[in-house]
């Protein structure tokens, strides 16, 4: 039986060490936001932060993760969806399919969290999450206006 | 911190309202001009719904994928209801209760970009007439004329006497009322909500991980299932040893389906992924593992000089005036295989017994997803239904195909009143879809000694997808649909008039299964087309825009977007040092579409740094949506000029994931400036067109930057950095 803390709280899990954090997150503790999009840390539908950092969940074992770790998903982002990214998607009206867009905003919080006003360049290196839709450039905006909104 | 679904409603309220392919699929059950009414007083009509509190919940028979819209379709029944929009949440409507109501919503599917174009009629006409009936029982109420009332923002006044009720407050008089027939529409001139960049209805869920998609999708008691499906198009399951697997963890059975794949059911999805992972499985593969994407390119490639073509537009004699041209410019051009890659894996959910049968699923069509429920159930359609949930991208993959809805109702047959979920694997999405068609194509264009162009000639040769697909809508054999952007008039128009044209299609239909992708066949048709005037007009030593505006004398809403889209990007004027331009054009899905694309090419490395482009769909419902799909367009176009294709090897897809099927991400995305110019007087759609300039104007500014003709799509097989 592991523990992990999520989004504040620590929990017990059975599962196999072996499973993928985003199995955890999704079947034993029935959070679905982190999104199964490719399972090789490819796409970054599945991103959440481990201490802040954004971790690609589908390929990090429960194994790996220590009760001391943060864990937050989408849904401990913030309380009520007021995260200045989450607020900048929706003045942006960002997402379209929205299937990505979870592991974006993760993505996005955790480059603002670093660095606070990144440059074009700095979201080039940062943010390698796929979205099919096609909602890039509104991406990019977001990030931006979060910024400003945030300094 | 549990999504929970409400199961037992018949929809699902989605929070606010969606474009697509002509998928033209048809339940055999005739649709219904009348409104029926009778038997629904929780209703104003079957698009309205207005409660109490003043909510208002308009229903959405067209699917959300992302395209938007439900939002612009509820703008338009709101426009013509003069509610509240602020009171507006929106409901799918399942399509067994389309069948039982005769069909009175109409067609569900989503595809050619003809979620608006093909409905807006009837849903702005369902909220007209919902309308009249919430002004007719306040005037009723009141003893006056209906006609001397009005209603905005959901408020209904009477000016003669002062009097004004709600919506919420008569909404349960005007239920009871008939639906008037043929209510006057709006002149879109005076619309007040439609035609504005009003925010999505759905954004709100979406950003805070509350939107469930099929993937998400939970019920009490369900088990989940992991699919292998054999590797080779047409091949066959021939043995599987589950033995092997039945006591790891969680597992409950190891099933076959069809005669084709291998499912195993488990407690937990990842139980049975990881159970799958280790089943030993034999596959009789068949005649087609022969194949490969040689000997399927050499299959194709024969098709350019063969004798037996269907003609899809032809006027003059192009052949002959070719054959005694002073001048002749002649390309080939390749255009590979695609996967849909939409990032919501394919899935679907199944409850069955010997009676009924239940399906939640992302789909395209929610009545073609019901036909392939009853039909994997051994049910009617009116035993079973479909629970529509919001799609994690479709792109053409979920409209005709629902191969994903009827294996999880062949597995949910093994537990009969057990839910279980079916998802597919990145992997077996990535080998198992339908793929956008793979073509080549020989162009000759004959030219005078003045530089016009006095004879074009397209031969088309490759798959069809009506032939792979529905078969029945084959015309004589031949497929009109691969005459998109060719055909001689209608929604994909040919946009250039040609004193001598032919073109036609020998079509050479490989394994591999072809579907409708996310433009289709505009496409490659527009990358040969744009390319190949581009090569043609620098033959003639002519400037690339002019040459194709005087091509255009005859179709000036393709000239007035090419016109725009050049002018605004500084077609004619300096660019910045190093950055080249391009441009293309076409009609596609009923609009036309324009774009101009700006890169420098450094050292062999391919910057794309703007692109404009001009869109005009006759009515824009939401331009900042119209935007944000022209926007997404860029990225699937180029996604699949710059990496797009799926190679065949001991015939399969070799493409197993996101690693090996590159596509665009941030850091290629080009600045989009986007211009809506609606001419009125028709209704086309957004979602795809697009796509279909976003790689020829790209192709034809590298052409600018490098001197080099790409002819053999995808880009990433080119060295760009030696001239």
């Amino acid at each position: 039986m592991a523990r992990i803390n999520v989004n504040g709280n620590t929990v017990e899990v059975d599962a196999d060490g072996a499973t993928p954090l985003l199995w955890v997150l999704r079947e034993h503790l029935e959070i679905t936001g982190a999104k199964y999009g490719c399972g090789v840390a490819q796409c970054g539908a599945c991103t959440v932060h481990v201490n802040g950092e954004a971790q690609r969940s589908c390929v990090l074992p429960l194994d790996a993760v220590a009760e001391s770790d943060r864990i937050v998903t989408i849904e401990g982002l913030s309380p009520d969806g007021t995260h200045p990214v989450q607020k900048a998607w929706v003045e942006l009206d960002v997402p379209q399919c929205g299937y990505c867009q979870t592991g974006m905003i993760m993505a996005a919080a955790a480059l603002l969290a670093r660095n606070p006003t990144p440059t074009d360049a700095d979201i080039d290196a940062e943010i390698t999450n796929i979205c099919r839709c096609g909602t890039y450039r509104r991406v990019r905006a977001g990030i931006h206006l979060a910024a400003s909104q945030k300094a | 911190m549990t999504t929970t679904f409400d199961v037992s409603r018949r929809g699902f309220v989605v929070g606010a309202a969606t474009a697509g392919l002509a998928l033209g699929f048809r339940l055999p059950f005739d649709d219904g001009a009348a409104h029926a009414q009778a038997g629904y007083p929780d209703e104003i009509n079957a698009w309205v719904v207005v409660q109490p509190d003043e909510k208002v919940i308009i229903r959405i028979a067209r699917s959300e994928m992302g395209q938007g819209t439900l939002t612009g379709l509820a703008q338009l029944v709101a426009e013509e209801l003069e509610c509240d929009w602020a009171d507006v949440t929106t409901e799918y409507p399942t399509p067994a209760t389309n069948l039982q109501r005769g069909r009175v919503w109409q067609s569900f599917s989503t595809g050619g970009s003809r979620g608006i174009r093909e409905s807006h009629d009837y849903v702005r006409q369902g909220g007209a007439a919902a309308r009249e009936m919430l002004i007719a029982a306040a005037a009723k109420d009141w003893g006056v004329a209906p006609g001397d009332c009005r209603a905005e923002k959901g408020v209904i006044t009477h000016a003669g006497s002062g009097r004004s009720t709600t919506y919420g407050k008569v909404a349960k008089a005007a239920a009871l009322l008939e639906v008037p027939a043929n209510v006057p529409l709006k002149d879109p001139k005076d619309w007040k909500l439609a035609g504005k960049p009003v925010k999505r209805l759905d954004t709100a869920a979406k950003v805070v991980g509350r939107q469930v998609y099929g993937a998400d999708l939970r019920l009490p008691g369900m088990l989940n299932a992991a699919i292998r499906q054999c590797p080779v198009f047409g091949g066959k399951l021939a043995s599987f040893d589950a033995a092997a697997v039945q006591s790891m963890p969680g597992v409950r059975k190891v099933v076959t389906v069809d005669d084709n794949a291998v499912a195993v059911i488990a407690e937990r999805w990842w139980q049975a992924k990881t159970a799958l992972d280790e089943l030993p499985v034999k596959w009789d593969e068949g005649a087609n593992a022969q194949v490969s994407s040689a000997s399927i390119a050499a299959f194709v490639e024969e098709g350019l000089t063969a004798d037996q073509a269907f003609v899809g537009n032809q006027n003059g004699d192009a052949e002959a005036v070719i054959a005694k041209a002073v001048r002749k410019v002649e390309a080939v051009y390749a255009y590979p295989y695609q996967n849909h890659a939409t990032m919501e894996p394919m899935n679907a959910t199944a409850k069955w017994t010997e009676d009924r049968c239940e399906v939640w699923c992302p789909t395209q069509n929610g009545e073609a997803a019901l036909a392939a429920a009853a039909a994997a159930a051994g049910l009617q359609p009116q035993q079973c239904d479909v629970h529509k949930l919001h799609l994690g991208g479709g792109f053409g993959r979920r409209g005709a195909f629902h191969d994903y809805v009827r294996q999880a109702v062949l597995i949910a047959r093994h537990f009969p009143g057990t839910p279980v979920k079916l998802l597919w694997t990145r992997e077996e999405d990535m080998t198992h879809g339908a793929y956008h068609p793979i073509t080549q194509c020989k162009l000759t264009a004959a030219l005078d000694e003045n530089g016009d162009v006095t004879a074009f000639r397209v031969r088309i040769a490759g798959q069809s997808i009506l032939a792979g697909v529905m078969p029945q809508r084959l015309n004589g054999g031949a497929d009109p649909v691969t005459f998109q952007c060719y055909a001689p008039k209608g929604d994909h128009a040919i946009s250039y008039s040609f004193p001598n044209l032919l073109v036609d299609h020998a079509m050479r239909n490989p394994h591999v299964p072809p579907g409708f992708w996310r433009g289709v066949n505009a496409n490659q048709n527009t990358v040969y087309t744009e390319c190949f005037i581009d090569e043609v007009a620098h033959a003639a030593g002519k400037d690339p825009l002019a040459f194709r505006l005087k091509l255009m004398a005859n179709h000036p809403k393709n000239a007035a977007v090419l016109k725009a889209a050049a002018e605004r990007a500084g077609w004619g004027g300096p660019a910045p040092a190093g950055v080249f331009r391009g441009l293309a054009q076409c009609t596609a899905f009923g609009s036309h579409i324009a774009a101009c694309a700006e890169v420098s090419v450094t050292g062999g490395k391919l910057k794309i740094h703007r692109i404009v482009a001009a869109t005009d769909c006759g009515h824009a419902v939401n331009p900042q949506q119209i935007e944000a799909q022209v926007e997404g367009s860029f990225v699937y176009g180029l996604s699949a000029m710059l990496y797009g294709e799926c190679t065949v090897k001991d015939g399969r897809v070799e493409q197993q994931n996101f690693d090996t099927y590159q596509v665009m991400r941030i850091d290629e995305m080009p600045e989009v400036e986007t211009i809506v110019m609606p001419s009125g007087g028709f209704w086309g759609g957004v979602g795809e067109p697009t796509i279909a300039v976003a790689a020829p104007a790209v192709l034809n500014a590298i052409f600018a930057a490098t001197g080099k003709r790409i002819r053999r799509l995808p880009l990433m097989h080119h060295d760009l950095g030696t001239a």
